[in-house]
């Protein structure tokens, strides 16, 4: 199912292929004449479009909730599909939604690149003048030696240790909780949560903790949007967090060897004599990868119980499903939607020719939904068989060194609420990130009754 | 039929019947055994099905493939006896192996 030997010579090679690199600002995006963007408007016009008429990469569908119609009918009709619509903003890409498939690029590492200088890792390329080092968008072999010096300190014996430290304050933050009055979850506890936890894995001053999360927000903000720092003011931000923490870096690496992730690179033999460039670059990508993909899913998990009440039930009646409830949670919301790869060499891929060059965007969020390999996919069960078989943390060698840490920490999190509070109200629908890549929520206004 | 004893970290040993054919993950997911994960179904793409085989068991399970490899040189712990359980397939060759299997999958 995965690949088929044939390559179809009529086909012609998508136009978005054959164009030149990106020119920044980028030309406005082509969306549709609709009379509304009412998600119901949206989803209607993306259940009945040409397939070839489609950008899924616009953040329209993705602030709707929407984008899973055409991702179901991707996977049906077309599971290895060129997205030319609006190329001159992204150059065109593949989109790849089945399981299968996903799992074929995810594993080929040989023929499907991270590397930061083609364009990275994300839909959008990474800006090319304001690269910084980090594993995640590096090859082997260098991937591996740095993946290998971060790799134990998210380990699960290591982990034990932040076990209580990450009890207590997710505690302190639950215990300040209101009763009987309306909230927004995402501020008061998804971020709050997350914020308090980089400050504590990496010993970082408490009171400033909101910091960690505004860089980790700038450096996956899309400065096109209104509102966002331009490219610009981005580049001063994070150079501004990169001398924090390089102060930090200096203090540490003279310092008595401590247990937190920054003293721990510091002093490992193989992080330790790292290019400064490096070693921020790879701090930066332990705060960025814990930062809203944990906090999307601390509210993904208040929303899916809301939506799905007997489950709640089932979870309030044995709180020793937590553990499952938190695999299921991270694919039912699937953090992260894609991510991408660049093709080094031509492959086929779905009987589909992959041209050296072209972008392949592999669609955990809908591989997460591909009846081929996941039962019953749409129901969010937290008690499923193998709730553990998702893709929300990739495959192959890139797969998420934090994964631990991030169901660690919701782990904790679903028994102290289980322990506390009986019921947490949706009061209505969230407002959610307009990302294709960063699917999670800005504000969802709840309640604890009294 | 295959007779495979899991040894979880602790020690606590598990001996169960893995059908030929099928793969040590499988058998260790489909009998209850604590300690292995398969977080991607027996692709050797996830290495949470890491385990031990001892020096003795080592050739009746043949070579890593290039994947495995690339996954177990990645996950925590790896030595000459790693293997991924799930690119271990149940046959009459390795009938009575043991695996030992390491403190967390990661
Ligand atoms: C639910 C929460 C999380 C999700 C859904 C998630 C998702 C992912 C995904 C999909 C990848 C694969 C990247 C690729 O294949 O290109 C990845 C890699 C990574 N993640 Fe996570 N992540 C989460 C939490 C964390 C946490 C808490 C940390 C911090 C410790 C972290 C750090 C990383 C790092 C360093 C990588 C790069 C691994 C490599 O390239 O070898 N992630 N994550
Ligand atoms: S189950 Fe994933 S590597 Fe074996």
């Amino acid at each position: 199912m995965a690949t088929q030997p044939e390559i179809s010579s009529t086909e012609e090679p998508p136009r978005g292929r054959t164009r030149p690199n990106m020119v920044w600002p980028f030309p406005p995006r082509e969306r549709p004449d609709l009379p509304d963007h009412e998600p119901a408007t949206l989803a209607e016009y993306l259940r009945t479009a040409p397939l070839d008429a489609v950008d899924i990469a616009d953040p329209l569908w993705w602030e709707n909730d929407v984008e899973g119609v055409f991702l179901k009918r991707l996977r049906d009709e077309a599971p290895v599909h060129f997205n030319e619509v609006n190329a001159a903003r992204h150059r065109g890409f593949w989109s790849v939604t089945r399981w299968e498939d996903i799992m074929a690029v995810d594993t080929n590492h040989q023929a499907y690149s991270s590397e930061a200088s083609l364009g990275g890792i994300t839909l959008f390329d990474m800006d090319p003048d304001f690269i910084m080092p980090m594993f995640i968008a590096m090859d082997p072999p260098k991937h591996d030696v740095q993946r290998k010096a971060v790799n134990p300190i998210v380990s699960g014996p290591n982990l034990a240790g932040f076990e209580t430290l990450i009890r207590e304050r997710t505690a302190e933050v639950l215990d300040g909780l209101p009763r009987g009055e309306v909230f927004d979850w995402v501020d008061r506890v998804s971020i709050e949560l997350t914020s308090r936890m980089l400050a504590t894995l990496f010993d970082w001053p408490q009171e400033q903790r909101r910091k960690l999360t505004y860089w980790s927000d700038i450096s996956t903000s899309d400065p096109e949007l209104p509102g966002n720092p331009s490219k610009e003011e981005r580049q001063t931000i994070l150079m501004g967090m990169l001398q924090e923490f390089m102060a930090l870096w200096n203090e540490r690496v003279n310092a008595e060897p401590k247990t937190d992730l920054v003293s721990m690179l510091a002093h490992n033999p193989a992080t330790r004599n790292m290019p400064p460039m490096e070693f921020m670059g790879n701090l930066v990508l332990l705060i960025v990868g814990g930062n809203d993909t944990t906090r999307n899913s601390i509210s993904g998990g208040v929303y899916f119980l809301n939506k799905n009440p007997t489950e709640y039930d089932k979870l309030r009646a044995n709180p020793a499903l937590v553990e499952s409830m938190v695999s299921e949670t991270i694919r039912y919301q699937t953090p992260l939607a894609h991510m991408r790869r660049t093709a080094l060499e031509d492959t086929i891929l779905g009987g589909k020719h992959i041209r050296k060059g072209d972008k392949v965007v592999m669609w955990y969020i809908s591989g997460n939904r591909d009846e081929r390999s996941i039962e019953d996919p749409d129901a969010f069960i937290i008690d499923r068989k193998r709730p553990r078989q998702h893709m929300s943390f990739g495959f192959g060698i890139h797969r998420c060194v934090g994964n631990r840490l991030a169901e660690l920490q919701l782990k904790i999190l679903w028994e102290e609420i289980l322990k506390r509070f009986d019921r947490i109200e949706l009061i209505e629908e969230p407002e959610r990130v307009p990302s294709a890549f960063v699917k999670g929520y800005k504000k969802m206004m709840v309640r604890i009754p009294a | 039929m295959a007779k495979i004893k899991y040894i979880e970290f602790d020690r606590t040993e598990h001996v169960v019947e893995v059908a030929n054919g099928e793969n040590l993950m499988e058998g260790a997911l489909g009998n209850n055994v604590p300690g292995i994960d398969g977080d991607c179904g027996g692709n050797a793409a996830c290495a949470t099905c890491h385990c031990y085989v001892g020096d003795d068991w080592l050739a009746a399970t043949g070579p890593r493939s290039d994947s495995e490899e690339a996954m177990l040189e990645l996950a925590d712990g790896m030595t000459a006896n790693s293997r991924l359980a799930c690119q271990i397939i149940a046959s009459d060759a390795i009938d009575g192996i043991e695996l030992r299997l390491p403190e967390t999958q990661h």
